[in-house]
């Protein structure tokens, strides 16, 4: 049943990415296109994790928090030089 | 003395705990080395911590913490939900709220606070620090949406972080 | 038992994931589209690393408890980028279903972008 239930997850975590990468591609202003690179680092996460109790291994978790750390200071990158035309001051 | 030995007595516990969550253990070494890092790190880091944080009433800081945790909950479902009906029903809104907070951590909490919670995505402050612009996902009334923010979650933390 | 609780986590974690998504896609414009990626992705992860935590601690190799780092971080961090995309969004112009409040214009034409 568990691992039904994560087959299923599976399938909708790749949807969702799919649905990400869609926004990423057609995103009619720049905004948009970094705010669907953000939600895919998320749906990565989510997919990461997925994968690492469909393989009972706790290994992915460490790549897990480096999605995590890399996505957020990526997205703030990005928004700052978007607000200011720079990012290192 | 006390000062220059421990400039951040919150910071120190919280470093440490998040030590032990990162290396997954609950080893009396691992708790150690994580009390000691909690204890040189804010040493060292000094100059990026100007205000010295103090928690005035921490049952009042327990209460709001389970509230904003119920109504991630419910927000969480209310969105999801105006999603899965589609755009036709939702009536997007700039609402402008007016601070009472003026520190900046209670400012930067109340302004995470409002994007987790009520359909709500904190976008703008005002450069004087005054106004907080306010995207709201389906405003009916926008009057009734700045008093349940000013009543639900200002209000604590003006007690917890500002009562003077 | 435990394996229903799991399954329903993890299937509630996995739906979650994919209506925030779903928003993104549905949405008419950006700051509509802002709130499904910040709020129903971040508790479909919630969800999915609380059934992860669960998982990996009744394995039978003692408790797991890193899984709430990731949770913490994510919390964190959500409000802060979608904070930091609509005020970029609202320094371009982008355009809007709802109108913005006209001294958010008046402060950008004055250029200074707070910090």
């Amino acid at each position: 049943m568990l691992s039904t239930a994560i087959l299923i997850a599976f399938a909708l975590v790749s949807a969702a990415i799919g649905l990400t990468l869609w926004r990423l591609l057609t995103g009619p202003d720049t905004p948009d296109r970094i705010l669907a690179l953000d939600t895919l680092y998320v749906n990565a996460i989510a997919l990461l994790v997925l994968l690492g109790m469909h393989l009972s291994s706790a290994l992915y978790f460490e790549a897990a928090i480096l999605i995590a750390m890399m996505g957020f200071v990526g997205t703030v990158a990005l928004c700052k030089y978007l607000l200011r035309g720079d990012i290192i001051e | 003395m006390k000062r220059r030995l421990l400039p951040h007595p919150i910071l120190t516990p919280i470093l440490a705990l998040i030590w032990v969550l990162l290396s997954n253990s609950l080893s009396p070494g691992q708790i150690l080395l994580g009390l000691l890092l909690g204890w040189i790190i804010p040493i060292f880091t000094r100059p990026f911590w100007p205000e010295r944080v103090t928690i005035r009433k921490p049952a009042t800081l327990l209460r709001f913490l389970v509230v904003v945790l119920y109504d991630i909950l419910v927000a969480n479902l209310a969105v999801a939900w105006l999603i899965l009906r589609g755009s036709h029903h939702i009536r997007p809104a700039f609402v402008v709220v007016p601070l009472a907070l003026r520190s900046d951590l209670g400012i930067s909490l109340l302004a995470n606070v409002i994007s987790l919670t009520p359909g709500t995505v904190s976008s703008w402050l005002s450069p004087d620090r005054r106004r907080l612009v306010v995207q709201g996902l389906s405003v009916k009334d926008p009057a009734e949406l700045i008093n349940t923010i000013k009543g639900r979650y200002e209000a604590p933390l003006l007690e917890v972080f500002e009562s003077c | 038992m435990l394996e229903i609780t799991l399954s329903a986590l993890i299937i509630i974690g996995a739906l979650f994931t994919f209506i925030g998504s779903l928003g993104l896609v549905r949405m008419p414009d950006f700051y509509t589209r802002l709130h499904g990626p910040t709020k129903a992705t971040t508790l479909g992860v919630g969800s999915l690393l609380i059934a992860s935590m669960i998982y990996f601690s009744t394995q039978g190799q003692g408790v797991s408890f890193h899984e709430i780092l990731v949770t913490l971080f994510l919390f964190i961090t959500a409000p802060v980028s979608a904070h930091l995309l609509s005020k970029a969004a609202l320094h371009l112009g982008v355009e809007s279903l709802s109108k913005p409040p006209p001294e958010v214009e008046r402060a950008d034409a004055d250029g200074a972008g707070t910090p």
